[in-house]
């Protein structure tokens, strides 16, 4: 097979139904207000499931159903959460093909990515973090002969979690395996661009988890965000999105005294020193593909490599090179398991994407590919398509400063390592870098130079869990895929301990 | 004449605070960075969003049929990458925004950019 059927098809591998209310408790129930709005698949455009519009009451009937079943699942056994961790990754690797297709069709990515990452990524996951939570430990501290300090993990409570669109079941993923596995209590709204997918997960998942422990509100920001973003009867928020409404939760968290963990996205360097095209070989060939990264998930990515720095020395041949390995990446329907390219994830997502091809070119960078709305012809005419680009141009423009979300990169050239350094740090952000070169000792000092989480180092785009995951700078607040994570969802609780029958003698 | 600004809406956008307005109160504006829905304006009701010292008001914006000016604001640090060019703000069909106010209206608003002329960056830069 060389295409996989769109979902309720035939001969699809799957089918959502009509419409999504709120998972709350154990159960699906209507929204308060009884209004709901159509989710378009972003491959066609065409509407293919309602979900609920959920507002406050619906986030205070999900958070009521949390808070009864925070107690029990927080004193459940570290083994006993993990075995359940378990075995929705079990269940889910046993619907590793039907969850793709569902991402793919909801998202507009290609099935490729979703076969081969986002969902194998999503099972390892939650496996990750049932190994983590089993080896957890506590620690003591002894104060002295006859005092001793424990201290316990304890969870938070009632958490809330606010998923973004771009990776809609991994992102869920990475916020409810450790809030899960720590013993929280989740209430989550996806995002409204893609939020039926994680209830077809939900679907396969639902018998193994009890009632109440992950409840899932769906709407809008305005009207159920912001009600779970901001309700005191949270003990956390978790937050995947961009600046400014990073601000506007750390405000709410901030009225609550609450903690928060954010990931607000980047403008990712890549840079290439000359050594990579020292010779024609298999790792020129991953640099290439390296800086080709910018094209995957259709750049819908916070670590899109979105600036590749190239150094003068062999700037013109390994670019000359990059044009050509962009031009053969395969564009197409992506439910065919040979498209490289998918749909963007939502009309207004392309229409933004359009308006920076065009500042882009007013500010005088250089188109080298692309540059263009794609119209893939037959059904494909109403879904969102973007060709693949790459502009030259330099550092101080807007498309080098902003984060597009798009497959689009911004390529300028640089003299030597402190160059490459002084543009790379050049950003607000700091989430993702890579690094490309054959020394590494080079290799080494460029990463503990550039001031960014993550700087893949001879490779891009890699998300295992086990290496922490989170920005500098404005790119956020905390570090996820790791199992530090799992701090981010505990409280620390000491008990300080005399074992001494002797009074200190100040009464 | 018209003034220099840096910032204008499109006859679609000046709808759609209208609507807005009436629905919900007073507006404002502050422009996003980042990811997903980063990159755009967000629509608050005013006072939704607290600006501080970190924040530049770009425009107050009068809007025909609307009381009060609407505010649009943008993080400083932003503000130096983006001051060269002139901003306006349009409406697009989509489906999502952050917290912003026009989301469940199934439009978003957008930034359209054009390069401030030398004469009125002198104006507005002094």
């Amino acid at each position: 097979m060389t295409r996989h059927a769109a979902p309720g098809q035939p001969d699809a591998l799957m089918a959502y139904e009509q419409r999504y209310d709120h998972w709350i408790g154990g159960e699906y129930v209507p929204p308060q207000r009884g209004r709901y709005f159509e989710n378009p698949t972003p491959v066609t455009g065409q509407t293919f499931t309602e979900i609920a519009r959920g507002t406050a009451e619906d986030v205070e009937r999900a958070l009521d159903a949390a808070h009864g079943a925070a107690p029990a699942w927080g004193r459940t056994s570290a083994a006993e959460r993990a075995n359940i961790l378990n075995r929705i990754a079990d269940r889910m690797e046993q619907n590793l093909e039907r969850l793709a297709v569902a991402e793919t069709w909801e998202n507009g990515k290609p099935i490729r990515e979703t076969l081969a990452a986002d969902i194998p990524l999503a099972i390892d996951h939650f496996r990750y973090f049932a190994g983590a939570i089993r080896a957890q430990e506590g620690s003591l501290s002894e104060i002295d002969a006859d005092t001793v300090a424990y201290h316990f993990q304890e969870p938070l409570g009632v958490v809330a979690q606010i998923i973004p669109w771009n990776f809609p079941i991994l992102m869920a993923t990475w916020k409810l395996a450790p809030a899960l596995a720590a013993g929280n209590a989740v209430v989550l709204k996806p995002a409204e661009q893609t939020p039926a997918s994680i209830h077809y997960w939900m679907s396969l998942v639902a018998d193994l988890l009890p009632p109440g422990v992950l409840n899932i509100v769906n709407g809008f920001g305005v009207e159920a965000g912001k009600p779970l973003a901001s309700s005191a009867r949270v003990a956390k928020v978790a937050f995947t999105g961009e600046t400014t409404t990073g601000r506007l939760i750390m405000q709410y968290a901030s009225e609550n005294i609450k903690p928060v963990t954010l990931e607000l996205g980047g403008k990712s360097p890549n840079i290439f020193f000359d050594d990579v095209s020292s010779a024609d070989d298999e790792f020129f060939d991953k640099a290439l593909e390296g800086f080709t990264m910018f094209a995957l998930n259709q750049g819908e990515v916070c670590t899109c490599p979105s600036r590749a720095l190239i150094q003068q020395g062999h700037y013109r041949r390994f670019l000359e090179a990059a044009v050509e390995r962009t031009e053969k990446i395969v564009r197409g329907h992506p439910l065919d398991l040979a498209t490289m390219v998918g749909a963007q994830a939502s009309n207004d997502q392309l229409e933004k994407i359009l308006s920076y091809l065009d500042i882009g070119r007013q500010e005088g960078a250089k188109v080298l590919t692309g540059g263009h709305r794609a119209d893939l012809g037959g059904e494909l005419s109403g879904g969102y398509y973007v060709e693949p680009t790459i502009f030259e141009g330099a550092n101080h423009m807007r498309v080098f400063q902003e984060e597009i979300f798009g497959p689009v990169v911004s390529v300028t050239s640089f003299t030597d390592f402190d160059d490459a350094i002084k543009i790379a740090n050049d950003t607000l952000y700091g989430l993702g870098a890579g690094v490309w070169t054959r020394d590494v000792n080079k290799a080494y000092r460029a990463g503990r130079a550039i001031q960014a989480g993550r700087v893949w180092t001879n490779c891009y785009h890699a998300y295992p869990a086990h290496a922490a995951f989170g920005g500098y700078k404005q790119s956020g607040i905390g570090r996820e895929t790791h199992k530090m994570m799992l701090d981010h969802y505990q409280q620390t609780k000491n008990l300080l301990v005399s074992y001494s029958p002797s009074k200190l003698g100040f009464f | 004449m018209p003034e220099v600004s840096r910032v204008d809406l499109t006859p679609a956008a000046a709808d759609l605070i209208r609507r807005l307005r009436a629905d919900h109160g007073p507006l404002m504006f502050h422009q996003s960075g980042g990811c997903c829905d980063g990159s755009a304006p967000m629509c608050y009701l005013e006072g939704e969003f607290r600006t501080g010292a970190s924040d530049v008001l770009l425009a107050s914006l009068t809007v025909d049929g609307v009381g009060e000016p609407v505010t649009f604001w943008m993080s400083a640090s932003q503000f130096d990458r983006w001051r060269h060019t002139h901003l306006t703000v349009d409406v697009v069909p989509g489906r999502g925004s952050g917290f912003s106010l026009e989301a469940p209206e199934g439009v978003r608003f957008l930034i359209r950019s054009r390069l401030l002329t030398d004469a009125e960056r002198a104006a507005l830069d002094g």
